[in-house]
């Protein structure tokens, strides 16, 4: 923190008396660091940790028509383990015989093992004012417990291979109104639409950067949003029409997305502005 | 107006679903069936039907070379295409209200399944670009287009290429970045030319 | 009642330092839903810290305060393994208490 208040204090002296041009790159530079301030203060006191603690109650509590808590919910690393579960996914399940990303897992225990309807199941999956979603507070939850290890999503059975090769070649899908493709704002190296850097989703480094710190309470948002959500409000600004909740295409851009990221270090829920 | 991607989907798909046996899909089939999968992950909402997943052309070619540069042919036939196309002024005036060109260039709204229909539609231009120098809140997608005319000079030529660009990108620059506004029906004619004075009108701060 | 609030109080040196999210919607009353209605003002209107039976923060909020507030203090004095209690009370007449353990 003090370093950044140095270095605009410098910034700001800079600027004093600059040209037209100067003046404007003066005044830019000094809004995104104040933005960066901004960020930096919001670090302490994340509300994703309301999120977290109501997740932790759902995962435990029995729910549902089979009264069944989360207990025999297998997320890879077995019945009920959460520890590090966020980091291995997405991944194949032999049972269900598809990929399957956290939110499509959640899903699925809450209808096989819980007896929810498909329906009820995924019916509230963003929440809102007055209106809130308990597959946000399970994944705060269960993501909250991966933090600290690193991204370690597995390729090796032919449906994963399958999912990360799709994934990769919708990122390039020019569609919609705009010809927008997730690359369009993706795709490069130090990039940002207004003043919101965007990662370069297709290299390792931007990957790791990004997948890393989803899911996030946002703080405009006033809500943990999730990465399903993350990819549906990107098609939604794209002038797509609406991306289906835990569709095999919001999987398979998830995996190579997760993929890319391996070797960096989880750090999630953040916040985000 | 926007051909349908691939007749030929089915067959290919069919063919792709043999996945995980002893042959690996080639590129053009991954291809394929990364389009039929998409298709089907989405739901028509508000103004945003299935249709608009359905790519033209230049959507499709522009798909196969992922922003890498196209062939030289490929390249020069999505330009032509795209030139053929555009919607010139019946009064050859290319120079609308620069003042509405900025309303526009700031007025991100428009064409999203969450806007209304009937609501504002602008060219959210300050996304990507620098535009005049008194907005520092803009996006670097795309290159700066302050001092635009003024860099460039004022003949009806600059004026022409600059609405042409405006109204279809890609008649200019195969598989840009940037939407096909008058083309893609994004803008109005009128709001082409207002965006086209933001840039091109001597008066227009971009240009002070 | 209200969700509870996540609070953590950790010994530093001859103080306590305390940390406060809470959970709650803070309308400003400004707001306008979608169909033009203004959305009903809803926000803390006082928070109270008590530690052993003494008040060691007494706020008043007003609707400048954002939705799921943070806040963090400090008071002289505290030991561990002793409790802190916060309490919220908004302009529903709505009230929240909960209580951490000094770590």
């Amino acid at each position: 923190m003090p370093a950044m208040i140095r270095r605009a204090a410098v910034r700001a002296a800079f600027c004093v008396g600059a040209t037209a041009i100067a003046t404007t790159a003066c005044a830019q530079t000094s809004a995104v660091d104040e933005i960066a301030k901004y960020r930096a203060a919001l670090q302490d006191g994340n509300p994703a940790e309301l999120w977290e603690a109501r997740g932790e109650d759902l995962w435990k509590t029995p729910r549902g028509p089979g009264k069944v808590s989360f207990a025999t919910c297998d997320l890879g690393l077995g019945p009920g383990v959460v520890k590090g579960a966020y980091a291995q996914l997405p991944k194949y399940f032999a049972d269900a015989d598809r990929v399957m990303d956290l939110e499509t897992r959640l899903v699925w225990c809450m209808v096989k093992q819980q007896g929810y309807s498909e329906a009820d199941a995924t019916k509230n999956p963003f929440g809102g004012p007055g209106q809130k979603s308990d597959i946000e507070a399970l994944v705060a939850y269960i993501t909250s417990e991966s933090r600290g290890v690193k991204m370690n999503v597995a390729m090796d059975h032919p449906k994963e291979k399958e999912a990360f090769a799709l994934g990769e070649k919708m990122f390039v899908y020019r569609g919609g109104t705009h010809d927008f493709a997730c690359q369009t704002c993706h795709g490069e190296d130090g990039k940002r639409i207004r003043l919101q850097d965007l990662p370069n989703l297709m290299t390792v480094a931007g990957a790791q950067k990004a997948y890393t710190t989803w899911p996030a309470y946002r703080v405009s948002q006033g809500e943990l949003r999730t990465f399903q959500w993350r990819l549906n409000d990107c098609f939604r600004q794209q002038r797509f029409p609406e991306l289906i909740f835990t569709s095999d295409a919001s999987i398979a851009l998830t995996m190579y997305l997760a993929r890319n990221a391996n070797g960096a270090v989880f750090d999630a829920p953040s916040i985000k502005r | 107006m926007r051909k349908l991607a691939g007749v030929y989907l089915g067959a290919v798909a069919a063919a792709a679903a043999v996945f995980g046996c002893a042959t690996m899909p080639t590129d053009a089939q991954t291809s394929a069936r990364a389009a039929a999968v998409l298709k089907a992950s989405f739901r028509a909402n508000g103004q945003a039907g299935l249709d608009r997943l359905d790519q033209d052309d230049t959507q499709q070619a522009c798909t196969q070379y992922a922003g890498k540069t196209p062939p030289k042919d490929v390249a020069e036939r999505i330009e032509k295409t795209n030139l053929e196309s555009i919607v010139w002024p019946g009064d050859g005036k290319y120079l609308g209200d620069w003042k509405n060109g900025e309303r526009i260039a700031q007025e991100g709204r428009g064409k999203q399944y969450s806007d209304d229909p009937k609501g504002p539609v602008g060219g959210n231009c300050y996304a990507c670009h620098q535009i005049t120098p008194q907005e520092v809140s803009y996006g670097t997608i795309g290159p700066s287009l302050y001092q635009f005319g003024k860099l460039r000079g004022y003949s009806d030529t600059m004026r022409k290429y600059a609405y042409g660009k405006i109204w279809n990108a890609d008649a200019y620059a195969a598989c840009s970045n940037m939407p096909r506004f008058g083309h893609s029906g994004i803008l109005t004619q009128q709001q082409v030319k207002d965006v086209t004075a933001l840039l091109m009108d001597p008066e227009s701060p971009v240009n002070k | 009642m209200a969700d509870p609030m996540r609070i953590r109080a950790t010994a530093v040196g001859d103080s306590t330092e305390v940390k406060v999210l809470m959970n709650h919607e803070m309308e400003t009353g400004q707001r306008k839903d979608a169909q033009g209605k203004t959305i009903p003002a809803w926000f803390i209107q006082s928070v109270t810290a008590t530690y052993n039976g003494k008040t060691v923060l007494s706020a008043q909020w007003g609707p400048a305060v954002s939705k799921n507030p943070f806040l963090s203090f400090k008071f002289k004095g505290g030991t561990k393994g002793e409790k802190v209690q916060i309490t919220w009370t908004d302009n529903r007449g709505d009230k929240r208490t909960d209580e951490a353990t000094i770590s």
